[in-house]
């Protein structure tokens, strides 16, 4: 399956570290996240997807500006490496009203249409019937979209995962499933929620080519990514990807994680996907401590940008609370 | 130098219980690094520090509980790139893979790292007791031997270690007593809302408007019956009543109400100068002895009791009356029929506009200070909506005074089917010549508007004479 | 279908619907009919009997029963530009999508800042009388009446079979047909030129002084059945057609119940948490001091809808019920 892609060590060195700077922005703007919501600053559920960046930035790199991105509420990597303007996300989380969703959604909810990312969804496999639409949108307009959808292995366990599993196969529609496999359904393992955990064995039953792939590496979730999108454009069908991944932090912002133990992480942050593109760009040569400097200096001074700006930016008026409910009619 | 600041630690947080200290103070730190340990409503969770340097001076001790935001301890940072900042550019093969040995009964630390692309998560191995649930269980006195594990695994939880705590001392609480039955309200007149607004505008005392709605239910039409009824006082006209506001179009209700108000007025007015040949007659009456009578009980009385000169003039047209009875009764079907007593309608109009003319019973009768205290209970109670219907359909005779509007002579229209209509001006001052000598006296104007019908013009002259005699010798009221 | 010397044609509120599917897929080729048997059945209901032939499956398109799948595709189709019209066969199953409808169809709008507008149309049947039991017979759509985002319509009229729906698809946001299942058969007479008609106002059908009878959709004909045997007492029932249920068209209603002061609401759901305790609620709060009588409700014996004939006409308004309600009020 590889051999009709270039093999990562071929990938230039200007894209791998750019590959890493993404990663880096994920993270580093999550971090920051963590310190605003501990002080108060930003509210509500703030679900964090460090140790999983590989597979926002690695699928997202295998996508053209032209395809659709449907989401989670662990979306905030997705939306970023997309391109939705650091400012308005920043924004968002402060439910100012230059935030990419007007302040409206906050966390969970970042859109931005003019990117076609269409979403932050907080129901659990609510998304994937909204992904079915779009792509049977653009298959009846001859478009050649794709459209990426992104959910955890906890949505496996929904019906409405199977209803489009089989929708998707059954009208063969154009939509590459990313299946974000980070082993816990909030606080539930996957053995103990799963009757069969291979998830990519499951999405094959509906006839779709389906396969696991490292979610910790970046340039594996690229390559593979990149193999099932150019399939889904070339009207392949909907495509199944299960990227195994993990969590570092908990699963929204802060808890007390007894649901699993701390060798488990610690062995899971040993694959860190960040320190081992690290790693092995030094070990190419391809990346000096200035680079490296540079790429942090530079996410340093727009992230905390971004912060001031969120803060002075204006509160939406209380008088406009039921905006938004329905479309403004033509009088 | 930077604070620790009690973290927001969830959505529902505002509080927090700062559990444990995890450094001292000169303690180095790394910022991410977990330094304490904070109880939650939900949880004991870890927290971290957004700075990285020496930990100066901690601040809260463990066990108090403070908001959101407050200081805990203060770090003393370094500046950038002193220490090293969190793991990623440090090459994740430098950092010795941590596999901290586990304490308790656990399997031996796995070393070997995740496999990439095999089942992502082995059900997760723990330990019956975490440090946190070893913390609470020594702080609430609970064995931890003793308690059976509900968390994964047969894990302790939190849940299960405040369980353990007060089990056994928890006081079965009381059965809640069931309240006694409330006594019965008192019976209730059952008024529907667009009766009981319309009798307040019409000024209809409910008390006396008999119900036709299920259960005795005062409706619309009763309370349009009732305040037809005065005006028409039980002549047939009842009909004339029906408002606008009912089936008018789209006024607004205030408007509609005025409205109703205005047609009822109107219909009789025009068939009082339609029917009634009224004759009209005036007297200019002396009130000096009056009013220095007046003037004589008010300095008994307390301010809010006080007689004013109105009162004078209505006991004095009562009594003129009851004196005069051709005057005081009413013209149907082609003949007069003299009223049962003096009862005698004040006209009042009412604050927004509209009028109406509850009646003093047996006016006549009642001494001036009791009748000044029934008019002002009147006068209250019309512009409230508070009359009652017996008030309103008992006028033998009525009075109206606009001598508070400054007017000096009322040429007033007969309320049908009654025969009269005084009307009283303002009390002036006049010169007046008295055996020759010319001097200030105050003066009131009284107008006839009789019936000519009912009475000729002589026996109305004797009702304003009489008048200006009682007037003459208050003290015989 | 015969045309008159008048212009008018004789037809039923199936044909009239089905003119309007029809209409609209000649006007727009955005509009797409999907949902459970639409296409070689001819609908559940039929409906769309013969659509297949005239526009083929790619517009009239059958899907697998996943009703979560295919509603929120309809969802997905109309972010993407579509005008999808989603059929479900009954109000009972759409429960099964209710998710869609709810957290994303009425939702997305608001937690994108305005910028997902979803321009769906979906249709239903709703209501009792056709001995089909408890899992094919209530009438939801005052649930549907609780939610913000949603637009709900009741055709009970032919004109309003033929012209709602064009109306509907016009709409930027999701509107909810309910079509009650005993108005399918109904005969009568309709311009041969009948259009689009309004979906926002309540329609006066027969004006009257004496009570506002306060139906829609199923107990229309109950509530005109009975003015008819109240007009023979001296009674005049005024009958209001909500026609559109959410919003609801107060001005209309309060009006009514300002010049007749009693009110009688025909409500074919069951009465705890109701459309007609909802409507009730607002007579309270508008026209209280115009009331000569406690409001009044026939709505459904809160029984699930069993299956015998006489005991579905005792669970359900009939017009007996209403003229004694009406009595109660007037009299």
């Amino acid at each position: 399956m590889t051999t009709s892609v270039r093999p990562a060590t071929h990938a230039d060195a200007a894209h791998r570290l750019d590959l890493l700077r993404q990663m880096l922005f994920i993270r580093r703007f999550e971090e920051k996240c963590v310190e605003l919501y501990s002080g108060g600053e930003i509210r509500g559920f703030v679900h964090l997807y460090i140790g999983e960046e590989a597979v926002a930035v690695g699928v997202n790199s295998a996508l053209t500006p032209e395809d659709n991105i449907v989401s989670t509420y662990r979306e905030h990597g997705h939306a970023l490496v997309r391109g939705v303007p650091l400012d308005s996300v920043m924004a968002e989380m402060y439910g100012k009203i230059t935030g990419c969703s007007h302040g409206r959604g906050g966390s969970m909810h970042l859109f931005d249409t003019s990117r076609r990312f269409y979403g932050g969804n907080a129901i659990v496999g609510g998304g994937l019937p909204l992904a079915v639409g779009i792509a049977l949108a653009d298959k009846m307009r001859g478009e050649s979209r794709v459209t990426a959808c992104f959910f955890g292995d906890g949505a496996v366990a929904e019906g409405e995962f199977h209803e489009c599993m089989n929708l998707a196969a059954l009208w063969e529609l154009p939509v590459l499933f990313c299946c974000e496999n980070n082993g816990y359904a909030m606080g539930t393992a996957i053995a103990r929620a799963q009757a069969q955990t291979d998830l990519a064995v499951r999405a094959s039953g509906y006839g779709m080519p389906a396969w696991p792939v490292d979610g910790m590496d970046v340039l594996a979730v690229e390559r593979a990514a990149g193999l099932a999108a150019e399939a889904v454009r070339s009207g392949g069908g909907p495509h199944f990807l299960e990227l195994r991944t993990y969590r570092f932090r908990a699963h929204s912002m802060y808890d007390p994680e007894l649901y699993r133990n701390k060798d488990e992480v610690e062995l899971w942050k040993e694959r860190d996907p960040i320190a081992a593109l690290t790693d092995q760009l030094r070990a190419a040569g391809e990346l000096t401590e200035s680079d490296l400097a540079s790429v942090e200096d530079e996410l340093a001074t727009a992230i905390t940008e971004s912060v001031a700006a969120a803060r002075s930016a204006p509160a939406e008026d209380v008088t406009t609370l039921e905006k938004f409910v329905y479309t403004p009619r033509q009088p | 130098m930077a604070d620790f600041l009690m973290p927001a630690l969830g959505a529902d947080m505002d509080e927090g219980t700062l559990l444990e200290w995890l450094v001292k103070p000169g303690d180095e730190v790394r910022k991410g690094e977990v330094i304490a340990v904070v109880d939650t409503d939900k949880a004991a969770i870890e927290v971290e520090s957004f700075a990285a340097g020496s930990i100066e001076r901690l601040i809260v001790n463990p066990g108090e509980t403070v908001p959101v935001g407050t200081l805990l301890a203060t770090i003393a940072e370094h500046a950038a790139g002193e220490i090293a900042p969190e793991a990623p550019p440090a090459s994740a093969a430098e950092k010795a893979p941590v596999a901290k040995k586990k304490s308790a009964a656990g399997k031996p630390a796995a070393k070997k790292r995740p496999a990439p692309a095999k089942r992502a998560t082995e059900p997760p191995h723990l330990e019956t007791s975490s440090p946190l649930i070893r913390h609470l269980a020594e702080e609430l006195g609970v064995e931890l031997d003793r308690v059976h594990g509900t968390g994964p695994g047969g894990a302790i939880t939190r849940a299960d270690v405040t369980a353990a705590a007060s089990a056994a001392a928890q006081p079965q609480p009381e059965q809640p007593t069931r309240p006694r039955p409330a006594a019965a309200p008192p019976a209730r007149q059952r008024v529907t809302p667009i009766a009981r607004r319309l009798a307040a505008e019409l000024g209809v005392d409910l008390s006396g408007v008999t119900g036709t709605g299920p259960g005795g239910t005062v409706r619309e039409a009763d309370v349009r019956q009732a305040a037809a009824v005065p005006a028409a006082a039980g002549t047939g006209t009842a009909g004339a009543a029906r408002g606008a506001g009912a089936d008018g179009p789209a006024a607004s209700s205030a408007q509609a109400r005025l409205l109703a108000m205005r047609q009822v007025t109107a219909r009789l007015m025009a068939r009082s100068k339609r029917e009634i040949p009224h004759y009209y007659l005036s007297e200019t009456i002396d009130l000096t002895r009056a009013m220095a009578w007046m003037h004589d009980r008010n300095r008994e009385l307390e301010v809010t009791e006080r007689i004013v000169p109105a009162a004078l003039l209505l006991k004095a047209a009562a009594v003129a009356a009851l004196r005069v009875p051709a005057l005081n009764g009413f013209w149907v079907d082609d003949r007069f029929w003299p009223g049962e007593g003096v009862h005698l309608g004040v006209a009042i109009s009412l604050r927004g506009g509209g009028l109406v003319t509850p009646a003093i019973r047996a006016a006549a009768d009642l001494p001036p200070l009791e009748l000044m205290s029934r008019l002002r209970d009147l006068v209250t109670r019309a512009r409230t909506g508070r009359l009652r219907g017996s008030e309103l359909t008992d006028a033998t005779i009525t009075v109206t005074n606009l001598g508070d509007q400054g007017v000096e002579l009322v040429y007033g229209v007969i309320y049908p089917p009654q025969v009269a209509l005084v009307g009283l001006g303002k009390v002036v001052e006049r010169p007046v010549a008295v055996d020759g000598m010319v001097g200030a006296r105050p003066v009131v104007t009284a107008t006839l508007a009789a019936d000519h019908r009912a009475t000729d013009g002589y026996t109305g002259a004797r009702f304003l004479s009489t008048m200006s005699e009682l007037l003459q010798r208050p003290e015989e009221m | 279908m015969t045309v008159t010397e008048a212009g008018q044609i004789q037809t039923t509120y199936r044909e009239a619907m089905r003119a309007a599917i029809r209409d609209a897929m000649q006007r727009d080729d955005r509009v797409f009919l999907m949902g459970e048997d639409v296409g070689s059945y001819g609908g559940c209901f039929a409906v769309s009997m013969g659509l297949l032939a005239e526009f083929g499956p790619e517009r009239i398109r059958d899907t697998p029963l996943s009703e979560s799948a295919f509603v929120g595709a309809g969802i997905g189709a109309a972010m993407a530009g579509m005008r999808p019209i989603v059929e479900i066969m009954t109000v009972n199953f759409s429960l099964l999508a209710l998710d869609q409808i709810l957290n994303n169809a009425a939702t997305l709008l608001h937690m994108s800042g305005g910028q997902v507008g979803v321009p769906l149309v979906i249709r239903m049947t709703t209501g009792a009388g056709r001995q089909v039991a408890a899992q094919h017979s209530h009438s939801l759509e005052g649930w549907y009446t609780h939610i913000p985002g949603l637009r709900v319509v009741t055709p009970a009229t032919l004109a309003d079979a033929r012209g709602m729906l064009w109306t509907a698809l016009q709409d930027p946001d999701p509107v909810l047909i309910f079509e009650h299942g005993s108005l399918y058969n109904v005969k009568g007479m309709l311009a041969a030129d009948a259009g689009p008609v309004d979906i926002d106002l309540a329609a006066i059908r027969r004006p009257g002084s004496d009570v506002s009878l306060i139906a829609y959709g199923g107990t229309l004909g109950k509530a005109l059945s009975a003015a008819e045997v109240l007009a023979e007492d001296g009674i005049e029932a005024e009958v209001i057609d909500l026609r559109t249920l959410r919003p609801l068209d107060d001005a209309a209603i309060i009006g009514s119940v300002a010049r007749t002061h009693r009110a009688v609401i025909v409500d074919e759901g069951w009465r705890s948490g109701s459309l007609a305790a909802e409507i009730s609620a607002r007579i309270m709060e508008q026209a209280f001091f115009d009331l000569d009588a406690p409001v009044q409700r026939v709505c459904s014996v809160e029984v699930p809808m069993p299956y015998p004939r006489h005991l579905e006409e005792a669970a359900l308004p009939q017009v007996d019920g209403v003229v004694a309600a009406v009595r109660t009020v007037v009299g």
